[in-house]
Parts: structure tokens; sequence; C-alpha cells
């Protein structure tokens, strides 16, 4: 077997949607968020620009769920293997970071918001390391 | 993620020239099980460090983690990257089967271990305090993790997997490893540079 005919069951690049970059778009807002959450650390900040990056990230999140979910040949079976074993990783570290935040009595208001961003990391990116492999990889169910 | 990759078939008798076929690839495993043991061992120690408060402990995790960051950070981008950009085709694909695979552990334990040890450590000597006068430096060294991180999770690592997935095919296909592995090259060599931003900040941040 070639490499052209192994390759002939990948998914045909030009038709895929954009769930890279989104993901690097959704990623930049979750890090400005953080960013800004952690700089005033032992103060009340105002949330609101905050709330308004998540927002956005999750927003930005949804529409790639929704773009991956409507591809119709894809390797399925390696994305949900990378998106597992990644989320299970990043899961672990946004559980240390929790814990951290916890451990020093952020106030239950600014500790809502970082959950939400990382709960918002802790998916975004999984979802692309399985795309980013699974976008090569043969076609399966 | 430990398949058997199967080398193509070579001959006895053909001394001549290279064997046909793409290059062999030899068996590699994408995580490397020892190193997911040592880098929980490691997680552990940070986080008994971090709830005993102990800053001797919190100050070893962020010196030589962050330390070990931005040499290899540097080293990989700066020095390994333009190496490996001018092997032949198959001894990258061999440099590649046995570095990458440890690079996948190696950083993102010493990322983490940097910035929880580093945040706490801030905290225990007041830097987070918006009134002390390392806060701006504080800051500004968020931004520039920060730059670094949307780089390397975004671009870096999804390159990084796609080319190990890639080696891991009966028949790897040489130009799209060529391709991604230019990615991977290229934003190693900027979050190195960024590094150097790292290393000012924290280097005022120890002498102010």
């Amino acid at each position: 077997m070639t490499a052209a005919m192994e390759n002939a069951d990948v998914t045909d690049e030009r038709t895929l949607p954009p769930i890279g970059e989104l993901g690097i778009a959704a990623l930049i807002l979750v890090v400005a968020a953080g960013i800004y959450l952690t700089a005033q650390t032992n103060r009340h900040p105002n949330l609101v620009p905050a709330v308004i990056a998540l927002t956005l990230a999750g927003v930005v999140v949804a529409v790639a769920v929704v773009m991956l979910a409507r591809i119709g040949k894809f390797a399925w079976g390696k994305f949900r293997m990378v998106f597992g074993w990644a989320l299970l990783e990043y899961a672990v570290i946004a559980g240390m970071l929790v814990y951290v935040f916890v451990l020093d009595h952020i106030p239950s208001a600014t500790l809502a918001v970082l959950i939400a961003a990382l709960v918002l990391f802790a998916v975004d990116i999984p979802m692309m390391f399985g795309f980013a492999v699974a976008r090569y990889q043969p076609v399966s169910p | 993620m430990s398949d058997t990759v199967k080398i193509g078939p070579i001959s006895a008798e053909a001394p001549l020239g290279p064997p046909p076929g793409p290059p062999p690839v030899p068996d590699f495993s994408i995580v490397p099980r020892v190193g997911v043991v040592v880098a929980g061992a490691i997680i552990v120690l940070l986080i008994v460090s971090i709830a005993g408060n102990w800053l001797w402990a919190l100050d070893f995790f962020h010196v030589a983690g962050g330390g070990l960051w931005t040499g290899i950070d540097l080293f990989v981008g700066l020095a390994i990257g333009p190496i490996i950009g001018r092997m032949s085709v198959p001894a990258r694909i061999e440099f590649s089967t046995r570095f990458m695979p440890k690079m996948l552990v190696i950083m993102p334990t010493l990322v983490i271990v940097t910035l929880a040890a580093g945040y706490q450590l801030a905290r225990h000597l007041g830097f987070l305090a918006p009134n002390s006068p390392n806060h701006g430096l504080l800051v500004a060294s968020y931004i520039v993790v920060g730059v670094m991180a949307v780089i390397a999770l975004g671009i870096l690592e999804p390159a990084n997997l796609a080319v190990l997935f890639e080696l891991k095919k009966e028949r790897p296909n040489g130009e799209r490893i060529g391709k991604l592995m230019r990615i991977f090259i290229l934003t190693a060599g900027i979050t190195g540079v960024m590094q150097v931003a790292t290393l000012v900040i924290m280097t005022r941040l120890a002498t102010s």
C-alpha cells in the first residue's frame, strides 16, 4: 500500500471547518480573562470584563463543537481517544489550580468565574488536540 | 498507544542505493508510561508543598521548574530545532520518535509545576497585593506566559501530536510530517525567544 493509498481515506482537508482556529480564539479569550482576574487577586475586581470574555469563549467553543459534530467522514475513533486522554490531563491541571484558588480563599464570585474559565480551558484544549490528530487519520465510524 | 509500526521489506540483495519505499520508523510509544508515573509523583509532591505552604519547596519547584522550562524552550527552539531542520528525513523521523514523546510529558509537567508553585510563592511573598511594588512585573509575567500558552497549546502541541500519530501509520506521509515539523520548530523558536522576556522579568523580581 502506498502513502497515497493509505491517505486516500483521510478526511478531505478542504471540507473541514476551522476548529483549530476557533479553539485558538477561545483560548485567547480564556487566557485574557484569567490574566485579568489573577492580576487582581487580593481585591474585589469588576468581574464584567472577564464574564464577557468567557461568554464569548463559551460561544466560540459551542460553535466549534456544532461544526465538529456536523463533519460527516472523520476519524472519530482517534478523535475520541486523544480528546479523552487530554481531557483527563487538563482536568487534573484545572483541578490543581482550583485547589490552589480555594486554599487561598479567593472571593466566591471571582472563584466561580475562574472555575468557569478553567472548565472552558479543560474542554477547548482537548478538542484542539483531538482535531489536530484526527484530521490526518483514516476515516472511522 | 504503543502499536507496533511495521517497517517496509528490506532486501539483503540490494546493496546499491537506499532501500525502496518510505524510511523505516522505529517502534515507539506516544506517551511514555514511566514518564507519566514520574510526572504524577512530582505533581503529588507539588500538591503537598502547596497544602503545607512550605516556602523552600515552593521556591524549589518554581525555580527548578521555571529554569528547566525556560532552558528547554530556548535550547529546543534555538539549537535543536534548526539542527532537526537540516537532518535527513530518516534521521529526523528517528529523532522525532525518541524526542517528541518525552516532550509530551516533560513540558506540561514543568509548566504546571512552575505556575502553581510561582503563584503560591508570589502570594507568600506579598507580590499579589495590588500595592506591591512588584505587582506590575508580576502582571507582565502573566501576559508573557499567557501568550506563550496560546502558542504552545494552540499550535505547537497539536502539531507535535499530529506528527506522532502520523509516524504511527504503516506508511507515514513524509510531506505532512515535514510541514508539521516546520510548525513545531517555528513555534518552539518563538516561545524560546519569549522566554528571554520571562528571564528578564523574573531576575528583576528576584533582585528588586
